[in-house]
């Protein structure tokens, strides 16, 4: 053979390799979740639900004529990371959206970056800064924490109480809300008395547990966090005996919190989707159809129960998909402009209307008062 | 004065799993100068497995047992690829060997367990003791006996059996405990095997209270290093001593300074105690013959 067949031969199937390898172009959306770590029962749930409704979509045939391929990575909830992954989502992946970033952390990281590469973000993360002050391209579907502490306030008024102590989490989504509450307890009417923090890797809070109830006037006590902490916390505060009202942020709205704090966590109010106690809604409520089939498909293809988390994440793949339907392409600009225009989108967390000046899209409405009896969610009438 | 006592129950509880990974951290010390920072996965891979073994079946009894049996051969097997094939090298080198099988364990629990939470059910359940205006959570109390029981052991075991004699004569002196006979690498082999079995005891018993995941290994082991330098390294009272001692200026510093940084406190001690006592509490000065 002459010396060169070599070479040619190998040209060749470079070329042919490059051939099909464009015609198999699928759509990337890119993912950067906490599946391990202190967030990993929000991540996990998160990357569990984005698998099964892109593969289900593909079988569906996908979306304008193309089939979607979902890039997940792993940030641990370490924010330097996350922007490590979202750097390879914009620059090697080449994803034309994003739905990701677990934790708030992990979100204010990334931000930067997809608003320089003009990318659509859609955020998985509670707290308020990331769609305050509004950017042009990120948007998120959990509800704030701003709304989490209204919620929880105007339950404590209707109860008839006004002094509440804190405990947070020094994460960034617990720190995060602690400020809201300070900031929104005065137009509550509510006085915020006392405040301890615990770091989101501690095992025991015992004494910041300890000062609250050493301090007199205390009618209730709030846990902004997520995690592994708030389940400790709550722990805690039943072996101290503490009998105060306990309120939790939608930070835990999972039933992994229920079974690490045990028959402790009875009794416990959070303000969550309505997601979680899909099977208890009266019929006539919009958003039934919508969770009782995703409750349906989730338990059964992972046999494991839903979580607001996971819901989330059906929220904002539903949305950019429906926006892609809407723009007829993938065009980045023209979905970020239709996610904008997103109006009466039933998801697990309530109606969506989105707006220019409102990157989330949903109303205190959206967010129901829940109670923990029994091992169960209950609905707070 | 309540406010006092759950501060220092608290850390006591906390404490007493210092105490024990310290001990683990003296005992290899003491047989190889290694300081071994894979101790603190010894404490997470007897909390998982027990779990594990538990959602497979396993009654929980049986399951702690294999769970501290699979830990010793753990041990065993980073003194045995590990360690011992670096046997002459410096220090320094052993210590990163340790620090690179933590990372590798660490990795290992991630792919064989998975990355969420678990807790296990108490020993002793029911309600918070109260003592004095505090509780006490009879898990606590579990926790110390425990405590107080291997320690017990390996005392008795040191003091009273050939091998543990063998033990401390290799820790003396390597060389004249080879002369007289004595197989220094089984003893070291064994020391790594008794740390591994109090590591795994000590994460059967706290993860009732604290829960357990794939990476609790990290912090538990500098904390662990913490009180073992404070009380001492090479001194097992100085470790036991230590441990509790950094437990309660945990609980304490969490109480009335600020529960922001209860970390830091592990940190600080280790600071000043290489500036100000470098020998610890409990340690002997080393005195070199010229």
């Amino acid at each position: 053979m002459p010396a060169y067949a070599k070479t040619v031969a190998a040209a060749i199937a470079l070329c042919i390799a490059g051939a099909t390898g464009q015609a198999s172009a699928q759509v990337k959306v890119g993912a950067v979740l906490s599946i391990t770590g202190p967030a990993s029962f929000l991540g996990d749930p998160e990357k569990k639900t984005l698998e099964i409704y892109v593969d289900d979509i593909n079988a569906k045939g996908g979306v304008n004529g193309q089939k979607l391929q979902l890039v997940a990575y792993d940030d641990g909830a370490d924010a330097n990371a996350a922007r490590t992954f979202a750097t390879r989502l914009v620059e090697e992946d080449k994803v034309v959206a994003m739905v990701g970033g677990t934790t708030t952390g992990a979100t204010l990281a990334m931000i930067p970056l997809f608003e320089e590469a003009q990318i659509p973000f859609i955020s998985l993360a509670g707290a308020i800064q990331i769609i305050e002050p509004v950017r042009k391209w990120v948007f998120k579907t959990p509800h704030t924490d701003k709304m989490a502490c209204e919620k929880i306030f105007a339950d404590l008024k209707q109860r008839n109480l006004t002094t509440v102590a804190l405990i947070s989490g020094t994460d960034a989504f617990g720190k995060s809300m602690r400020d809201q509450c300070v900031a929104v307890a005065p137009k509550a009417g509510i006085t915020v008395a006392h405040e301890e923090a615990y770091g989101p890797r501690d095992s025991d809070m015992t004494p910041q547990l300890t000062n609250i109830k050493g301090k007199t006037g205390v009618q209730a006590v709030i846990n902004p966090g997520f995690g592994q902490g708030p389940a400790i916390v709550t722990r805690n505060y039943r072996q101290l005996d503490i009998t105060l009202p306990f309120y939790q942020s939608h930070g835990v709205a999972s039933k992994q919190f229920i079974d690490l704090a045990g028959p402790a966590a009875d009794g416990v109010r959070l303000p969550a989707a309505a997601l979680l106690v899909a099977e208890k809604l009266p019929d006539s409520d919009p958003q039934k159809p919508v969770v009782v089939a995703y409750t349906r498909t989730y338990q059964q293809k992972t046999g494991q129960p839903v979580s607001t988390f996971g819901g989330h994440a059906y929220d904002g793949l539903m949305i950019f998909v429906e926006a892609a339907k809407r723009a007829g392409s993938f065009d980045k600009a023209k979905v970020r402009d239709e996610i904008e225009k997103t109006k009466n989108f039933i998801g697990t967390g309530g109606v969506v209307n989105m707006s220019p000046t409102d990157r989330l899209g949903l109303d205190l409405s959206a967010f129901r008062m829940l109670e923990i009896k029994g091992g169960d969610w209950t609905l707070v009438q | 004065m309540p406010e006092f006592l759950q501060f220092a129950f608290s850390g006591l509880t906390v404490g007493a799993v210092y105490a024990l990974v310290a001990l683990g951290f003296t005992l290899i010390y003491n047989a190889s100068d290694v300081i071994n920072f894979a101790q603190g996965e010894f404490v997470m891979l007897g909390g998982m497995t027990t779990v594990f073994l538990g959602l497979a079946g396993v009654p929980l009894p049986l399951a702690a047992c294999l769970a501290i049996v699979a830990t010793v051969a753990v041990g065993l097997a980073l003194h045995r690829f590990a360690i011992e094939p670096a046997r002459g090298a410096g220090a320094v080198v052993l210590i990163i060997i340790t620090i690179g099988a933590s990372i590798f364990l660490r990795g290992a629990a991630q792919v064989a367990f998975d990355k969420r939470f678990h807790s296990l059910p108490p020993w002793i359940g029911g309600d918070a003791i109260r003592v004095g205006g505090a509780t006490i959570l009879p898990q606590s109390l579990v926790v110390l006996g425990g405590a107080v029981v291997i320690v017990v052991l390996l005392w008795a075991f040191i003091e009273r059996t050939l091998i543990g004699k063998a033990m401390v004569a290799t820790a003396a002196n390597e060389l004249a405990a080879r002369l007289v006979g004595i197989d220094t690498r089984r003893i070291v082999g064994l020391s790594f095997a008794i740390s591994a079995a109090i590591g795994a005891v000590a994460g059967i018993l706290i993860t009732p209270i604290t829960l357990t995941s794939y990476d609790v290994g990290t912090l538990l082991a500098l904390k662990g290093f913490a009180a073992a330098m404070l009380g001492g390294i090479g001194s097992a009272v100085g470790a036991v001593v230590g441990g509790l001692l950094l437990g309660l200026l945990e609980a304490f510093a969490a109480g009335y300074v600020s529960s922001q940084y209860k970390d830091a406190v592990a940190f600080l001690v280790i600071l000043i105690v290489l500036l100000a006592i470098p020998r610890g509490l409990f340690g002997r000065a080393s005195v070199e013959r010229v």
